[in-house]
């Protein structure tokens, strides 16, 4: 695996690097919000990433639950935090695109706190792990907090959509009037592309840390007995 | 002992053991008053903002009233032994579970029960007309409320942090019970549409068919030892 992610490494800085010029150069820019618009080829793929990513968490806990692998628990582990700083990612981005189109920062629409509700849960996954130390138990727990959360995403999308709303459709897959010039549906799908695999590559990247941390631990254990 | 009696059993112990400590209950009730005091000094007398936040300081004065409750709920099982003992007892884990949620319920219908004419007087509000709807919402919102904070309430005694932990998880997952039962309320305040008011009444009703499941199922898991 390790070399794998090592590839995985030298193929996402080509992807980015090109990734920027489509964004940048090749897609137009866009007639009524200008360049600011550019924001959204950030935004939506990091929405994308975040959402794969709790949704693995999501699965990998139940996983755990079945089958009692540690390896599954490490993978939500790893996958929780890169959800997190995927979200962060697009509640930052969000607001600086809002501003000048919406002429607001932040407004309280089923997208965004539904978006902020996840980041919320997950934040508090992450603070359960923290408090529970190593064992199974922490596991344990975690595993059923991340379930427990999951399912209440899409009631929580739909309790704040009965309360209000104004970000838009989405366009991919939208109504009618929604759509993208072709230039700049490329580079939004390049750019999810990218995003996608960087997140793999943060994933494989964390599960390795993981691994060679459990390795030390082992290590100082056998040291610490063989001293006694 | 039939399975349904079971539940009630350990429903019964836990009102027992407040019917004779009465530590919980008083707790939460002067909070709740507190909560409802303070907030009025936020408003001038009279100010109609004052009705319009009315809802939301309720709902506030509800669950964090509940979030103390449901905190105590596991950490005096815990910390007196009690809890090996229920593990130990011939009981199905599932059962267990949902004899602590009805006592929780119970407690916190109890005290908003209490708290509901106090802040009618003080906020100067016309319930009367929807008594009975008014009812049925705090119910609801208070049964979806219990189910998932009995579950993490669970979780939360066995981590290092106790008391703060519970807060941290439960609030965003009960987002949709504070806001559907904020909005219900104001929706009878202002008299709305029945129908408008009956739409957050549903996601009450969905929320707590789902959680009531998926915690019962759960729960097991949270207590094996």
């Amino acid at each position: 695996m390790e070399r794998w992610t090592k590839w995985l490494g030298w193929l996402l800085l080509v992807g980015m690097i090109l990734n920027l010029y489509f964004i940048f150069i090749y897609a137009p820019i866009e007639k009524t919000m200008g360049a600011v618009q550019k924001i959204f080829y950030f935004h939506v793929p990091s929405a994308f990433a975040a959402f794969l990513a709790f949704f693995v968490v999501a699965v990998y806990s139940a996983l755990f639950l079945l089958k009692r692998n540690y390896f599954y628990d490490r993978i939500s582990y790893a996958s929780a935090e890169i959800g997190i700083i995927f979200t962060t990612i697009v509640l930052v981005t969000g607001p600086i695109w809002a501003k000048p189109t919406w002429n607001t920062w932040w407004s309280w629409d089923p997208r965004l706190t539904t978006t902020l509700i996840l980041w919320f849960i997950y934040v508090g996954y992450l603070v359960l792990r923290d408090f529970t130390g190593e064992d199974e138990r922490g596991a344990r727990f975690a595993a059923v907090f991340a379930i427990v959360g999951f399912v209440d995403v899409p009631i929580v999308y739909f309790s704040i959509r009965w309360w209000r709303t104004i970000h838009p459709e989405p366009v991919l897959m939208g109504g009618e009037d929604s759509g993208l010039h072709p230039q700049m549906l490329f580079a939004l799908l390049f750019s999810l592309a990218v995003f996608l695999l960087f997140y793999f590559y943060l994933l494989f990247t964390r599960l390795r840390l993981e691994k060679a941390r459990m390795e030390i631990n082992e290590m100082k254990k056998a040291i610490a007995l063989q001293e006694r | 002992m039939s399975y349904l009696g079971k539940i009630f059993a350990i429903a019964y112990k836990d009102l027992l053991h407040e019917y004779r400590s009465r530590e919980t209950i008083t707790t939460m009730m002067i909070f709740s008053f507190l909560v409802v005091v303070i907030f009025n000094f936020t408003f001038d007398p009279g100010s109609s903002y004052a009705l319009e936040a009315a809802p939301g300081i309720i709902w506030v004065a509800f669950t964090f009233s509940g979030m103390l409750g449901l905190n105590r709920s596991f950490i005096y099982e815990i910390d007196k032994g009690c809890f090996h003992g229920l593990l130990l007892s011939p009981i199905d884990r599932g059962a267990i579970y949902l004899g602590k949620m009805i006592g929780n319920i119970i407690f916190m219908t109890l005290v908003e029960l209490l708290t509901l004419p106090l802040f009618i007087i003080l906020f100067n509000l016309q319930f009367s007309d929807f008594l009975l709807p008014l009812l049925l919402i705090i119910f609801l919102a208070t049964i979806g409320f219990a189910a998932v904070g009995t579950l993490f309430s669970a979780i939360a005694v066995n981590t290092k942090a106790r008391e703060i932990m519970l807060p941290i998880l439960l609030f965003p997952v009960v987002v949709p019970v504070i806001l559907s039962a904020v909005n219900a309320t104001g929706g009878l305040l202002r008299s709305d549409d029945w129908n408008q008011v009956f739409a957050w009444v549903r996601i009450l009703l969905a929320f707590d068919v789902i959680f009531v499941a998926i915690c019962y199922a759960t729960f097991e898991y949270v207590v094996e030892e």
